[in-house]
């Protein structure tokens, strides 16, 4: 499958002297983890299959500086950002997608203030227009009338007040979404953010994503649908914590709709 | 003889009023001990977030029990208080019910049958506030932080409350003239009849008391608020007004560090070169906080205006796992310090003394610290617009860049993105391998 990607650089478009319509921010989980890499893929089908001319930075990226900023660490932090805006204004970037609410997070409301205006989206933001600008069609296919609940990522939901494109998406599955007792501006965290991904928890009774995937598995979903790689990691730690991995999928909301249409 | 009442009447609302408003100032002094934080902006928002979150309770009844009643006993303590006036002009002058004098029988009469209905409700609602801590035991009111003074203090405030209500319409039930009248006595009318038998000059002076420890209770309630977490009924109009308007999301970038940063990156900057004239170099005593006066004036201001509710933490993810993280806490803790160094500066002549100690580790544990996922829940459920998180952030910075103290598995992950671009030991030249993978 994987000669069908077209995954074109910023560098290979500006040497033909053209400019593509967005930049696709992959992210370091997005370009490393295993899981995450899957979710990157996916999207990139939707895009190749709708056609949109977008590029990334590939060996030209380099992490957002999220984790070390919410660690504590302001100079890494702009270190890393202000390498990064370099980059993306000598490319002249002005629109950015990304799939991961970290990344979305950071450049959208932490790089202004250090010279980097971009217009970012998060993914399912995007894939939002791309269907309501009839560029992209969502069948159900496979998960026609399967029970969905969606996880809302901290940084996409509470910090930025994204809420309804990923469950509009989710809808026009024809799946059924179910919302778990914690939804929306109260989601319950993954317990991945502010850098804890890379560490062990402080001692405590319990992990967050248990307790997470607890209240996931209330509702009895087939699916637990995510729309950021560490959450999908915690969900999916959580599902094999209960054993449920055999009756649970944690799915990324980009590869809901590109499995549908078996891309 | 006569004026005996009306002068002791003056001295006692003149020693309420001072003292209260020396405390004011010291809370303002206080609050000041913080660093400046620009917070110009945006006016128009900033007056409706005050309206709807502070006035309007916008955020209280998104839990519609504590809520309800919650606007019950605000509402009626507002208007309730008009009765204050009244009381304080019949006290200054010597008047008794100057309402009376000035309004129509039926008017006067539905004011204060208002008043009787309202502080009938708000007896009731703070009944069922105590219900709540003390025989159900919600859990947000029993975590580790909630005992001795906070525990207490909760329940003062409603014991004060329901003697205020009671005093108001004692009060009303003992004045015979008032009950002679037959208008707005709604409720007390039925308290007339715990007082058959009671002669007329034995009611009197039972009208009389309550009447005075109406007011006295009422001036002892205002000087408390300065000790307890009751100082929201006036700071949640500041505290809303100033709070952040930006996504949650949007931690701020330290200036100093941008400066810094810009340079290191610089190639035409030559570090050794005098700075630029008209260009102040601006080199911080410290990056980070690790005591209150590290904090900006807006975080102290938040840490007076905490109502120890415990909405935040019955939200947060790391609490309600077990971790010692309560973001309460944090703003208790804030507050206790911010009051030790002011009572230490009242100590010593207006300057404060070095006392060996300061916010991190005496009050705050770097467990707690580090327990945070910044997932913003604590902020999104305080119903008067105060950021813990951001204090945590703080804290995090001083622990970090001061002391290089985070976690090891920390400092490795920023050992990668120094090296290779990424938290992970990966090269960054095999960023776009997926591809063909
Ligand atoms: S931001 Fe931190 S303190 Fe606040 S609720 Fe989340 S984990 Fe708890
Ligand atoms: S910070 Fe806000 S939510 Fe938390 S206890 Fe204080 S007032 Fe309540």
């Amino acid at each position: 499958m994987s000669e069908l990607l077209k995954v074109p650089t910023m560098a290979e478009f500006m040497a033909q002297g053209k400019q593509p319509e967005v930049l696709f921010w992959v992210g370091c989980a997005g370009s490393f983890d295993d899981r995450a890499k899957k979710i990157t893929k996916a999207f990139v089908k939707l895009l190749n299959k709708a056609q949109v001319e977008f590029a990334v930075l590939g060996t030209e990226e380099s992490c957002t500086g999220d984790p070390a900023k919410r660690s504590g660490n302001e100079f890494l932090f702009q270190m890393q950002a202000v390498t990064n805006i370099e980059v993306l204004n000598a490319y002249e970037v002005k629109k950015i997608v990304t799939a991961c609410p970290h990344c979305f997070n950071t450049i959208k409301n932490e790089y202004p203030g250090l010279g980097g205006n971009y217009e970012v989206m998060h993914h399912t933001q995007f894939l939002k227009t791309l269907l309501d600008e009839g560029r992209l069609s969502i069948e159900g296919g496979q998960f026609k009338g399967k029970r969905i609940t969606f996880h809302d990522p901290c940084y996409l939901g509470r910090a930025n007040n994204v809420y309804e494109a990923p469950r509009e998406l989710i809808q026009k599955l024809e799946a059924e979404l179910v919302e778990m007792k914690n939804c929306r501006r109260n989601g319950l965290c993954c317990g991945a953010g502010g850098a804890q991904m890379f560490k062990e928890p402080e001692k405590g009774d319990k992990d967050v994503n248990v307790e997470r995937t607890e209240q996931a598995l209330n509702v009895k979903p087939e699916i637990i649908a995510a729309g950021c790689p560490f959450c999908n990691t915690m969900m999916t730690d959580g599902v094999k914590a209960k054993e449920k991995e055999s009756d649970v999928a944690v799915m990324d909301i980009a590869e809901l709709i590109a499995n549908a249409q078996d891309l | 003889m006569g004026y005996l009442p009306n002068i002791l009447f003056a001295i006692v609302l003149i020693f309420g009023v001072g003292y209260f408003a020396r405390n004011v100032k010291k809370l303002i002094r206080n609050i000041k001990l913080g660093q400046d934080v620009d917070v110009s902006d945006n006016k128009p928002q900033r007056w409706k977030n005050m309206a709807m979150i502070a006035l309007g309770q916008s955020k209280m009844v998104r839990r519609p029990v504590a809520g309800v009643l919650h606007v019950i006993v605000y509402v009626g303590f507002i208007i309730i208080n008009i009765e204050v006036l009244e009381i304080i002009i019949d006290g200054l002058f010597g008047t008794h019910r100057i309402g009376l004098k000035v309004l129509p029988v039926s008017l006067y009469g539905f004011l204060i049958g208002a008043f009787e209905i309202l502080a009938c409700l708000v007896f009731i609602s703070v009944t069922i506030f105590w219900i709540r801590r003390n025989i159900i035991k919600l859990a947000r009111f029993w975590k580790s932080e909630m005992t001795s003074w906070p525990k207490n203090d909760g329940n003062f405030i409603l014991y004060f409350e329901m003697v205020l209500m009671t005093l108001f319409l004692v009060m009303n039930a003992t004045d015979v003239h008032f009950q002679a009248m037959n208008s707005g006595n709604i409720v007390s009318q039925y308290l007339v009849a715990l007082f058959n038998g009671v002669s007329e000059t034995s009611l009197y002076v039972i009208e009389r008391s309550a009447w005075w420890l109406h007011i006295i209770g009422i001036l002892i309630f205002l000087n408390y608020l300065y000790f307890s977490k009751h100082l929201h009924i006036l700071l949640a109009f500041p505290n809303t007004y100033y709070g952040s308007l930006k996504p949650k999301g949007q931690f701020n970038n330290l200036e100093a560090v941008t400066n810094e940063v810009k340079m290191m990156m610089d190639p035409n900057v030559d570090p050794f070169a005098a700075p630029a004239e008209g260009v102040e170099e601006e080199v911080p005593a410290k990056f980070g906080a690790s005591d209150v006066q590290d904090l900006n004036w807006v975080q102290l201001l938040n840490s007076y205006t905490c109502t120890e509710c415990g909405r935040c933490t019955s939200e947060c993810p790391a609490n309600q796992t077990g971790k010692k993280l309560s973001p309460r806490k944090i703003m208790m803790d804030t507050r206790d310090r911010l009051e030790e160094v002011g009572k230490n500066i009242d100590a010593n002549k207006g300057v404060f003394k070095e006392d060996g100690k300061q916010l991190l580790d005496n009050y705050i544990s770097r467990e707690e610290l580090w327990a945070c996922t910044s997932c913003n829940a604590c902020v999104e459920a305080c119903p008067v617009s105060i950021d813990p998180l951001s204090i945590i952030l703080e804290m995090r910075r001083y622990l970090v860049m001061e002391q290089s103290a985070a976690p090891s598995e920390l400092n490795n992950m920023m050992t990668n993105i120094e090296n290779n671009g990424a938290p992970w030991p990966y090269n960054q030249m095999d960023r776009l391998n997926w591809k063909n993978e």
